[in-house]
């Protein structure tokens, strides 16, 4: 219990990373591939922000005059997290604009039936 | 057969992260650069957010490349999406009096609460990322409910060459007042916990908000326009 209660959030976190590995693995539809990228990217950033929590911390905010600097979770991982969000809305995009060209190209989504693109 | 060999090969994934993983102790302070940001960031950069702080000026530079990815991606798929173009114009629907109504009433206020998420980036949660994104949910709106409406792509190329010219250009009377480095805060800092405080920063998020508006906004106009 101890144990669980200690690595939930990495559990989790790695859950999510292998659940879009083994998505992009074995699925054949193009849009499938995608969304099992986009699952791995959740896991990812949720890896890095449970990395910097602090026991009972609160965020790094100073929203109030006389706020003391105890118990803040550790920014750097947050900032990263959140460049990395906007990194993946862009990869996301960009993807599914080359599915989209793929789809209108061959007429199919399914990877096993594009000539060119058997695995 | 091949999700059987997937499976097989991420398990024993899962197990060297496992090994790694449990070494990473959970909820305890691990870096020392984290603890300086909390305790110095208020006097060294005037603003309240740390995390604010961090994004625009201690990792300033870091910003400045991943709005550059943001570009070069948006540039990637309007160049994929580009070569396939047929006017296809009228035999849109109109949508009901309502729905076009409601979207034009909402519209300005969606844009309006996105510049206040990236105005006030330093004191509250959001910034110019999150402010961007409202701004850009905005748009999607109106390409939603009030079909055969679109942004102008002139204006939205002005607003995000605006943006980045003034990230850019910040950075560089940074170095040249400071000397030290790209994005030197060489404004006032102003009182802590007010409007105008923490020197530049203000300034980047504005720049930023309106870039990664205009750029996630032209994702939606590319996508929605080849969905025609």
């Amino acid at each position: 219990m101890n144990f669980l209660q200690s690595y939930v959030y990495y559990i989790g976190a790695f859950g999510l990373i292998f659940m879009g590995l083994f998505t992009m693995l074995v699925k054949r539809n193009l849009l499938k591939v995608i969304i099992g990228l986009s699952i791995l990217e959740t896991g990812v950033n949720l890896f890095l922000i449970s990395v910097g929590y602090i026991s009972k911390g609160t965020a790094p905010i100073f929203s109030k005059a006389g706020m003391e600097a105890e118990r803040m979770v550790d920014p750097v991982p947050q900032a990263l997290v959140l460049t990395a969000i906007v990194i993946g809305v862009a990869v996301l995009a960009l993807a599914l604009s080359l599915a989209i060209r793929l789809y209108h190209h061959y007429g199919v989504l399914d990877l096993r039936k594009i000539k060119e693109q058997r695995w | 057969m091949r999700s059987i060999i997937s499976f097989i090969l991420l398990l024993i994934i899962a197990w060297g992260v496992a090994l790694s993983v449990e070494k990473i102790p959970f909820g305890e302070s691990k870096t020392r650069i984290g603890d300086y940001y909390i305790e110095r960031g208020r006097e060294e950069t005037g603003a309240s957010n740390i995390v604010t702080s961090v994004v625009v000026n201690y990792r300033g530079f870091d910003t400045l490349g991943e709005v550059t990815v943001l570009f070069v991606a948006v540039i990637g798929l309007s160049a994929v999406l580009a070569t396939r173009r047929k006017q296809k114009k009228g035999a849109v629907e109109p949508a009901s009096l309502v729905l076009y109504t409601g979207c034009r009433f909402l519209f300005p206020l969606i844009l309006l609460f996105g510049a206040y998420i990236f105005i006030h980036g330093h004191l509250t949660p959001g910034g110019g990322f999150q402010g961007g994104a409202i701004v850009a949910s905005a748009f999607l709106l109106v390409y939603m409910g009030c079909r055969g409406r679109r942004i102008s792509r002139t204006r939205s190329k002005v607003v995000e060459s605006f943006g980045g010219l003034v990230f850019l250009v910040v950075g560089l009377i940074g170095l040249t007042l400071g000397g030290h480095y790209f994005l030197f805060n060489f404004l006032p800092k102003g009182e802590i916990n007010t409007l105008f405080s923490a020197g530049f920063i203000p300034i980047i998020y504005i720049a930023i908000g309106c870039k990664v508006g205009s750029e996630l906004g032209g994702i939606i106009d590319r996508l929605l326009e080849d969905s025609e």
